[in-house]
C-alpha cells in the first residue's frame, strides 16, 4: 500500500497495461518527452521508448482517426485529448466513427482503444477548457464511459478500459489530479459498469462522478453532522455501462435520490438515471428526485464565479436538508 | 503536369512490365466495375437499390490499377464512393449489390448500406462517409504496420473535395512525419458534389499543389489510363514497402454520372461529358490489349462472362430476405449486444 496522487495513478496505470502487453501504445499532444501538460504521463516516454509513447501534431483528428486505424488493425491504442473540450473539434470519430464502425460493418470491425482526457473546471480556464462533457460521450450508442474519482480508480478503470473491446471514454478531472489515496501495491485491474457506495447511510442516496463525489461525501458528513441526515453516497464511477443495480437498490433502501452533476443543466447524467429511477422504483421514492448541478451556463473564468457554478458541498447540503425537509 | 510513360505504344505481343495476365486482370477489374455499377442504377430505377448511391462510372482506371498493384495483405479504406474499390479487391458482386439492395445476402447484411461497404477479409476496412475521416484512420493502421513490421501498406482514395477538409492536412502531415506506409490518393474528377472543385480551391490541383506542404512528391496522372495508374501505384507500393513513408497521388478522372443517385448533373458544361467519355478507361483499355496483341474474343469472352456473373448476382439479391429482426440491436458492444445497463 502506497499513498500516490490521482496524477501519478495516470502514469502508473498506463505503465502498468504497457509492460503487460506489447501492443498498448501510448499518444498524445506533449505527452512523451514533455510528460504530458498536467505532468500526469511523466516517465513513461523514458520507461517505453519512442515507439510506443509518441508525441503528436496539435491534430486532434489525425490523434483520434490514428487510435481508431491502430485499434482496427490489432494495437491497443491509448490516445489523450489534452482537454476533454477539444472533443469538439474531432468529435466526428467520437460520434460517427469509432463508435459505429462495429455495427455498420455487421461486427466486422473492432475499436479497443482508450481515450484519455481531462475533464472538468476548478483550474480558472473559462468556458472553453473547463467543461464536464461526459454527457457528450454518454449520449453516443458504441462507446463506454467512466469517470474515476479517487488515485485507486484511476488505475483500476484505466486497466479495464485499456482491456475492454470496445472503445472507451475516460474522463480525468483535472481538479482531482493533485488529491491523494491509498493505492495498494502490485496490478490493480477494476471492472467497468460497476458503481461504488462510498459511504452508507439510510436517509437518501446521493449519486455522484469525479470532483463531486469528494463534495457528495463532504456534504453528507455536515447533513448527518448538523441535520442527522444519514447519506449514502454512491460514486456511479462508470456512465457507460451503468450499474442500475447498485443505483436501485440504495433507492429501495434509502427512499430519496438526490444527484450531484457537474455538467450543465440540461441532458446531464443524472437526468437520464433520474428517468430511469421514475420508471422502476417510483412506488420505492418517498419524495420527488433532486438533480444538483451546474446552472446551464458556459462556465466563467473568474475563480469568484466558477466557485459558486459548481455544486457546492454548501449548496448540496442546503438542497438535501431542504427537500427532506419540505 | 500528366506523367506518360515511355513504355507504352503499340508493341503487340510483347510482355511488358505490366504483361498480359496482369492487363487481362486489370481489364476484367474494370469491366466488373463497370457492369456492376451500371446494374446497381438499373436497380435503382426499379426501385431495389435503396436509400442514396454514389457509382463510380468513369473512374473504374483508378480502382482497378491500383487493386493490380496491391499485395493480399494489404489494406484498403474507401470513401461514399466506394464499391468501385471494393469489388476490385476481390469482393463478390453479390455481396456488394446486396448490400446497395439492402438485403440479408449483403455485405454487412444491410447494416451499412451502399456508402459503408467494408470486407475485411478482403483487406476493405471500410468505406466512409464523412468526408475526409478516414484519412487519419489509415495513418493508424500503417502505424500498427511500422510499429509491429508487418510489412503491409496501407491505401487511402478519396475524392477532390476531401482535400478542402482539415482531416486531410492533420492526415497528410502526421503520415509524413511519421513516414507511415500510406498511399494517399485523390481521384480528382473535377466536382466536389455539385461545385467545380476549382472554383472553391486556391490550387489547380487540390491535391498535388499541396503535397509540398508536408514534405512530399507533387505527383498528377492521367487516371483513366489503368496503365499509367497501375505504375504509379506500384512505384508508391514499392516506396512504402521499403520504408518510404506515404505518398499522395492524384490521379485526374472524371464520373460519367452525377454525384448521388439524386443529381442528374445538369451542372457540367455542354460537351464536357462527351469529350471525357472519348477517353473512356475501358474503351481505352481494350484498345491497349489489341496493341498488345490480345485477341478480341479474350476480350469478348471476359465481358460476357463478367455480365453473366452481374446478372447471377443480381438476381440472387432479387431473390435474398431482408435482414432479419434481431440485428437491429446486435453488435453495437463487442458481447454482440446494446446492453448499456444492468
Amino acid at each position: 500500500m502506497a499513498e500516490l496522487t490521482y496524477r501519478d495513478a495516470v502514469a502508473r496505470g498506463i505503465a502498468q497495461e504497457m509492460t503487460r502487453d506489447p501492443d498498448v501504445i501510448f499518444f498524445g499532444e506533449d505527452v512523451a518527452k514533455p510528460g504530458g501538460v498536467f505532468k500526469t504521463t511523466v516517465g513513461l516516454y523514458e520507461q517505453f521508448g519512442p515507439k510506443r509513447v509518441r508525441d503528436c501534431p496539435i491534430s486532434e483528428q489525425a490523434i483520434l482517426g490514428a487510435a481508431m486505424g491502430a485499434a482496427m488493425t490489432g494495437l491497443k491504442p491509448i490516445a489523450e485529448i489534452m482537454f476533454s473540450d477539444f472533443f469538439a473539434v474531432c468529435f466526428d470519430y467520437i460520434a460517427n466513427e469509432f463508435s459505429k464502425s462495429r455495427y455498420m460493418s455487421n461486427g466486422q470491425l473492432k475499436c479497443p482503444l482508450v481515450v484519455r482526457t481531462a475533464n472538468g473546471a476548478g483550474s480558472r480556464f473559462g468556458a472553453q477548457h473547463s467543461q464536464s462533457v461526459e454527457n457528450w460521450a454518454m449520449m453516443i450508442p458504441g462507446l463506454k464511459v467512466v469517470a474515476p474519482s479517487s488515485p485507486r480508480d484511476v488505475i483500476g478503470l484505466l486497466a479495464a478500459a485499456v482491456r475492454d473491446p470496445d472503445p472507451v471514454i475516460f474522463f480525468e478531472h483535472k481538479s482531482l489530479y493533485p488529491i491523494k489515496g491509498e493505492v495498494p501495491d502490485g496490478e490493480i485491474v477494476d471492472r467497468l459498469g460497476s458503481a461504488s457506495i462510498v459511504r452508507a447511510g439510510n436517509d437518501a442516496t446521493i449519486l455522484a462522478l469525479a470532483l463531486m463525489v469528494p463534495r457528495a461525501l463532504e456534504a453528507a458528513e455536515k447533513l448527518k453532522r448538523e441535520h442527522g441526515i444519514d447519506c449514502e453516497v454512491v460514486d456511479v464511477r462508470s456512465l457507460v455501462p451503468l450499474d442500475m443495480q447498485t443505483i436501485l437498490g440504495s433507492v429501495a433502501r434509502t427512499h430519496r435520490l438526490f444527484t450531484v452533476e457537474e455538467n450543465p443543466r440540461l441532458c446531464g447524467w443524472g437526468a437520464e438515471i433520474v428517468s430511469i429511477v421514475a420508471d422502476e422504483a417510483f412506488y420505492d421514492l418517498d419524495g420527488p428526485p433532486v438533480r444538483i448541478t451546474t446552472p446551464h451556463i458556459p462556465l466563467p473564468a473568474a475563480d469568484t464565479l466558477e466557485d459558486v457554478a459548481l455544486p457546492t458541498v454548501e449548496r448540496i447540503v442546503d438542497r438535501v436538508h431542504r427537500s427532506m425537509n419540505a | 503536369m500528366l506523367k506518360t510513360p515511355a513504355s507504352d505504344g503499340p508493341r503487340a505481343g510483347i510482355n511488358d512490365d505490366i504483361g498480359e495476365e496482369r492487363r487481362l486482370a486489370i481489364y476484367r477489374i474494370q469491366v466488373e466495375i463497370r457492369e456492376s455499377e451500371q446494374r446497381a442504377f438499373d436497380l435503382f430505377l426499379q426501385n431495389l437499390v435503396k436509400g442514396t448511391s454514389h457509382l463510380s462510372l468513369g473512374q473504374e482506371a483508378v480502382a482497378a490499377g491500383f487493386a493490380a498493384a496491391m499485395k493480399p495483405g494489404d489494406l484498403s479504406f474507401c470513401t461514399y464512393r466506394g464499391h468501385a474499390h471494393t469489388l476490385a479487391r476481390g469482393v463478390p458482386i453479390e455481396k456488394v449489390l446486396g448490400e446497395l439492395m439492402q438485403r440479408d445476402n449483403g455485405l454487412m447484411r444491410g447494416k451499412g448500406g451502399s456508402m459503408h461497404l467494408t470486407s475485411a477479409e478482403h483487406g476493405v476496412l471500410g468505406s466512409y462517409a464523412i468526408v475526409g475521416a478516414h484519412l487519419p484512420i489509415a495513418c493508424g493502421a500503417a502505424l500498427r504496420a511500422q510499429y509491429k513490421g508487418e510489412g503491409d501498406v496501407t491505401v487511402c482514395f478519396f475524392g477532390d473535395g476531401t482535400t478542402n477538409i482539415g482531416a486531410f492536412h492533420e492526415a497528410l502531415n502526421f503520415a509524413s512525419v511519421w513516414k507511415l506506409p500510406v498511399i494517399f490518393v485523390c481521384e480528382n474528377n473535377l466536382y466536389m458534389e455539385y461545385t467545380p472543385i476549382g472554383e472553391v480551391t486556391a490550387v489547380e490541383h487540390p491535391a498535388a499543389d499541396r503535397a509540398a506542404g508536408y514534405g512530399l512528391e507533387r505527383i498528377v496522372v492521367d487516371g483513366n489510363d489503368a496503365d499509367i495508374v497501375y505504375r504509379a501505384a506500384a512505384a508508391a507500393y514499392a516506396k512504402a514497402r521499403a520504408g518510404g513513408g506515404p505518398s499522395l497521388i492524384e490521379c485526374m478522372t472524371y464520373r460519367h454520372s452525377g454525384h448521388s443517385r439524386a443529381d442528374p448533373a445538369k451542372y457540367r458544361p455542354e460537351g464536357e461529358l462527351e469529350k471525357w467519355k472519348q477517353r473512356d478507361p475501358i474503351k481505352l483499355y481494350r484498345e491497349r490489349l489489341r496493341q498488345f496483341g490480345v485477341g478480341e474474343e479474350v476480350v469478348a469472352a471476359i465481358d460476357a462472362d463478367v455480365r453473366r456473373r452481374v446478372d447471377e448476382a443480381s438476381e440472387k439479391c432479387k431473390a435474398a430476405p431482408p435482414p432479419p429482426l434481431e440485428l437491429l440491436t446486435a453488435d453495437v458492444y463487442a458481447d454482440g449486444g446494446f446492453a448499456w445497463r444492468n
